[in-house]
Formats: structure tokens, C-alpha cells, sequence
């Protein structure tokens, strides 16, 4: 391949989105390790996870784990699976595998 | 040109390769990644029967009770942890903390040992040593 690597933006945006959306999921985690010891049982589960604000930063959440997961994921596919309709394939799989995760997660908190 | 055209050795047997500390905890950053998202669709389902209604919180109990789903949920654990602690490192090499060889070999070592060591408090914990 004769394309020159430096100069445009190859891979800058998701390298960006992977550190974004890791630091978002690092603050929720550290928002759930304050939060979640305060609970008890089946009813303040749920009333924690049916507050606003922590709806919100639970929905944020499972948007930034699907999209962090498809940068990972596809990552270690281009790397390592050298066939192109293997590796397209497992792409393709993951990207749906993920969008219906984010779908099933989002259902799951949304409903409270 | 020539410079770059040149033979450079080849050594990829996977097999023999030693990697060096910081390059066995990257490893371990893709390992677990693929880990947690191979199992994502368990998490999913643990989470719908916790916020389900009373009665699929008592099923999550008896799920989670099952030696083979400890396991995974102590896989994960440790999977959570590594990752975690792994990108704390990765964000802070990017800020330009901690480049260099030394502090870059060390702060490998200490993810390595954070995180297993976090791993066995909270391990504990889950298989309800105390």
C-alpha cells in the first residue's frame, strides 16, 4: 500500500472517542462505588435507578461502553484477523451485537 | 528510500516471543476488554432481573449463587479491574505522565498488582468469604 499515514486524520476521532468515553465510564463508576453502598435491598435499587439524574448518567453510560466497545473490539479484529470477509464479518457482527446491547440496557432502565 | 526498503528482521512466533511487563499488561487491556464484551449479554440480563420487580431480584440471588456464574462474575471482576487501572495508566501516558522506560515499566507493575490484589479483596467478598 502506497498511501502516506501522516498528514489527514486516520483513526484521530476514534482515538479521541476511546478516551472520552473511558473517562465518562470511569466517573460512573466512581458516582455507582459512592451511590450504591447506600441502598438497601430490592426497593432502594430501584428507586436509585429510577432517580433522573442517575438515569442519565446511566444511559450516558451504556452509550459510551457500546461505542468504547466497538473501538476496542474492532481494533483487535483489524489486528489480528487477516482475511478480509472473516474480518468484515466480525465487524458487521460486532456493530449489531453492540447497537442491540445498547437497545436491551437502555429498555431495561428506562422502564422503571 | 533505501534506508526504509531495507530487510529488517522478522521475529513473530507468537509462541516465543517474550514480551516485556508493560507489554503483557497491554495484552492482558485487550484480553480482558474482549472478556467483558464476550460476556455483556449476561451483565445485560443480571441487570434486568435486579430492576425487574422483587421476585426476579430474589432470581438474581439464585443465579448468582451458581458456582459457574461466580466464576465468570470473579472473571469479570478481575477483567473490570485490570481494564480500569490499565486505562487510568494509558489516560495518563497520553498527558505525558509517566512516559519514560522506567516510571512506563513500573506503573505496568503496579496495574499488574492493583488490580489483583483489588481483584482478591472484592473476589472475597463475592464468594462470600466475609
Amino acid at each position: 500500500m502506497n498511501r502516506i499515514v501522516v498528514g489527514a486524520h486516520y483513526g484521530l476521532k476514534d482515538w479521541l472517542a476511546q478516551r472520552v468515553t473511558a473517562v465518562v465510564m470511569a466517573l460512573y463508576t466512581l458516582l455507582m462505588i459512592v451511590a450504591v453502598p447506600t441502598v438497601d435491598g430490592y426497593e432502594g435499587w430501584r428507586a436509585l435507578m429510577s432517580h433522573g439524574l442517575i438515569r442519565f448518567a446511566t444511559f450516558v453510560f451504556i452509550i459510551s461502553l457500546c461505542y468504547h466497545a466497538w473501538v476496542g473490539v474492532r481494533d483487535i479484529w483489524m489486528d489480528y484477523v487477516k482475511p478480509t470477509a472473516v474480518r468484515l464479518m466480525l465487524h458487521v457482527l460486532t456493530l449489531l451485537a453492540l447497537v442491540g446491547y445498547a437497545g436491551w440496557a437502555i429498555q431495561v432502565i428506562w422502564r422503571l | 528510500m533505501s534506508e526504509i526498503t531495507k530487510q529488517r528482521p522478522k521475529f513473530l512466533n507468537l509462541v516465543a516471543i517474550r514480551l516485556p511487563l508493560a507489554g503483557f499488561a497491554s495484552i492482558l487491556h485487550r484480553v480482558s476488554g474482549i472478556g467483558m464484551f464476550l460476556m455483556l449479554p449476561l451483565l445485560i440480563w443480571l441487570l434486568q432481573l435486579s430492576l425487574g420487580s422483587a421476585e426476579s431480584f430474589e432470581a438474581l440471588k439464585s443465579v448468582v449463587a451458581n458456582p459457574l456464574v461466580k466464576l465468570i462474575l470473579l472473571g469479570l471482576l478481575w477483567a473490570f479491574l485490570h481494564h480500569f487501572c490499565m486505562g487510568i495508566r494509558i489516560l495518563l501516558i497520553d498527558v505525558q505522565i509517566g512516559v519514560e522506560k522506567e516510571q512506563a515499566c513500573t506503573s505496568a507493575k503496579a496495574v499488574l498488582a492493583v488490580s489483583l490484589a483489588l481483584t482478591a479483596v472484592l473476589g472475597l467478598k463475592l464468594l462470600g468469604a466475609y
